[in-house]
């Protein structure tokens, strides 16, 4: 009796899950339908002047009449987004490699030392996420762009991105380094280890976990970013993935939905690839074993 | 191998006073013990040993040399943790040779120096292993380990014990001792176990406070303990105290309820006192059931016993004496009724006594 209320509730759940994991699944078919179909048109398949039942649900069914690769070919060929993934990647990893370190070190003496102004940096760090960057988004110019010449310069958006991801990682990183025992450092400190040695081998191999967060937070942090980029580079060739992908679509000339939906497929799998690669790391647990249990 | 000094430390954090003045002389080769109740500085000292707490004032001398302002790797020594702060990330053979290998010392005395400490301590199958793989039993002998493999002059220990479980804490305990002598570096070990202190100890400092109460061989601790502090901290049982006051030009202990001769040693620590508050402290193998042959003279006092404990070689009574909680020591097959009343040898050769006023022992000659 139990099981058979159990199995019809479990039916509704099911239904309800379907029905969510279509809804969520939809718009991502979509763009690899319009990738894929070759043409520049958002519609699955043209309608006929007088269509039926079929035709409609044709219509919406993400599928393309036609499965072909020009879409992605063209995008690299007939636009310069190679380009845009080049630069993208760059300001990126270099956002990543410049916020992980730093985050690292400034979380590392946050967590670990005493220092006037301790308290007050931290909560600087925080106040500094509470605010939108669009309110930021005119004195941050003028600071790049007019002061500091950097408009259509890497370092300019490297330097924008850095500070909008240090904030978080330098928390998040400190947050980690206090659940380190001291005594491992202790210890090492016995053994015979400068604070540096300290640093890079013992807290950093333990803090595997966070720094792979706070790796992917950064790059994520760069490569989607579009609003910053948008305001500080004007030249075309200086454009990063999300700001090329933009003039695909919008403005008077042709909208070009084919190319914006490859590009934002290939756009999105460095992503994804990574968050593949550094999966085992967001795994904690790393320093069971270190004390006792 | 070398001797440790400590010459009037003081430990201070902000404003709270943790040690106060500590002088404390460890002898080159010996097994010294810092016992005491948590908080009383105990682990504090060994750190201002280890270097890693700043000495507020005084001096510590390593060897001959005075370290106060020498980096903890610069002392000489090397330190057992009570959580044992093994590099989780590292197999057991790379936690023992990190050391080393900062000090860039040559691979093949590196080997040698790990693979005779993993043979010292049973560890060899597991140098390849990580901490999370190990028992608590082991992970102990690997950061044991990892201090001997430096062969530095001086070990610390820091209640290394404490996250055993009973049965091989004993073990362990035999261990690090049977380990100290066999290489015979000076030792200080932190533990707030007496028992631990009285097994393994050459000698035993007890802290209370930050002060040092009294540093003597477990037998000079068990069998003159300084003040009432030590006399209850080591035993266990723990000592009992039974107050009364000074009568007869120091010939007897009288109060209310009891009354009994003392022989002569004892006498002598009270003459000329009449009047004066003691607390007479006797240890409960020696406030027994039964009469033992050999041990003096004895008197009887009354006892109500309130619960039994069966050790099987003995069995320890709890019970009243005229409102005073004691316990008293029985034979396994001639137990008293729980409620009932009964008599108990005194055996006046080894009492203790103190001032009732300043906690201090009263000896001969004071």
């Amino acid at each position: 009796m139990s099981r058979r209320t159990d199995s019809v509730g479990h039916l509704w759940l099911h239904l309800f899950l379907l029905v969510m994991v279509v809804i969520t699944v939809y718009p991502i078919l979509w763009v690899l339908s319009v990738a894929f179909s070759g043409g520049q048109s958002l519609a699955f398949a043209d309608l006929p002047p007088d269509p039926g039942v079929l035709d409609r649900l044709r219509a919406i069914v993400p599928w393309p009449e036609q499965l072909t690769w020009s879409n992605f070919s063209d995008v690299f060929s007939q636009q310069p987004f190679g380009r845009w993934l080049l630069n993208s990647t760059i300001v990126a990893g270099a956002t990543t490699l410049c916020g992980v370190f730093l985050a690292s070190t400034a979380g590392y003496a946050f967590s670990r030392f005493k220092f006037p102004g301790r308290r007050a940096g931290m909560m600087g760090f925080l106040v500094s996420q509470m605010f939108p960057g669009t309110l930021t988004l005119v004195p941050l110019y003028i600071i790049i762009v007019v002061w500091l010449e950097l408009g259509s310069n890497f370092l300019g958006l490297i330097l924008l991105y850095s500070t909008t991801a240090i904030p978080f990682c330098v928390w998040m990183l400190k947050g980690y380094f206090d659940t380190i025992p001291i005594e491992l450092e202790e210890s090492a400190k016995m053994d015979g280890a400068s604070a540096l040695t300290i640093f890079y081998r013992i807290i950093l191999p333990l803090s595997k976990p966070a720094i792979a967060v706070t790796a992917l937070f950064s790059f994520m942090t760069a490569w989607n970013e579009f609003v910053l980029a948008l305001t500080i580079m004007d030249q075309e060739i200086m454009y990063t993935a999300p700001v090329g992908l933009r003039f695909f679509v919008g403005g008077y000339a042709e909208q070009q939905w084919g190319y914006f939906a490859a590009g934002s497929i290939v756009a999105a799998l460095p992503v994804m690839i990574l968050f593949l690669i550094l999966q085992r790391y967001l795994i904690s647990g790393l320093t069971a074993g270190a004390v006792k249990g | 191998m070398a001797q440790v000094v400590l010459q009037g430390v003081k430990k201070c954090y902000d404003d709270v006073e943790v040690i106060e003045r500590l002088d404390l002389e460890i002898r080159e080769g010996e097994f010294m013990v810092l016992v005491g109740p948590s908080g009383c500085g105990k682990s504090t000292a060994l750190r201002m040993i280890a270097g890693l707490e700043e000495i507020t004032a005084g001096e510590i001398v390593i060897g001959d040399r005075v370290v106060n302002e020498l980096h903890p790797k610069d002392r000489d020594i090397a330190m057992v943790f009570q959580s044992y702060a093994l590099y989780p990330h590292m197999t057991v053979r790379e936690n023992m040779d990190f050391g080393l290998r900062i000090q860039k010392m040559d691979r093949a005395e590196i080997d040698r120096r790990v693979n005779d400490a993993a043979r010292i301590l049973g560890i060899e199958e597991y140098l390849d292993r990580r901490p999370r793989q190990l028992s608590g039993g082991q992970r102990q002998r690997v950061a044991v380990g990892r201090a001997i493999v430096r062969q530095p002059s001086v070990f610390l220990f820091d209640e290394p014990l404490s996250n055993l479980d009973a049965k091989l804490r004993v073990q362990m305990r035999a261990e690090i001792t049977g380990l100290q002598r066999r290489l015979g570096t000076t030792t200080v070990y932190v533990t707030h176990d007496q028992v631990e202190a009285m097994t393994m100890g050459h000698r035993i400092a007890v802290l209370k406070d930050g002060d040092l109460q009294q540093v003597g061989t477990p037998l000079e601790l068990y069998e003159s303990p300084a003040n009432l502090f030590v006399a209850r901290f080591i035993g266990t049982p723990p000592m009992n105290f039974l107050p009364g006051r000074v009568a007869g030009d120091g010939a007897q202990i009288v109060s209310e309820d009891y009354g009994f001769d003392l022989p002569a040693p004892l006498r002598a620590a009270v003459r000329g006192r009449d009047g004066a508050e003691v607390l007479v402290g006797v240890r409960p193998e020696n406030l027994r059931g039964d009469r033992r042959e050999g041990v003096g003279a004895t008197t009887t006092l009354r006892f109500q016993v309130t619960l039994l404990e069966t050790l099987g070689h003995e069995v320890q009574a709890h019970g009243r004496l005229a409102g005073h909680e004691l316990v008293a020591k029985f034979q396994p097959h001639n137990t008293p009724e729980i409620d009932s009343e009964v008599e108990l040898h005194l055996e006046l050769d080894h009492l203790h006594l103190f001032d009732a006023a300043t906690e201090l022992r009263l000896s001969e000659g004071e």
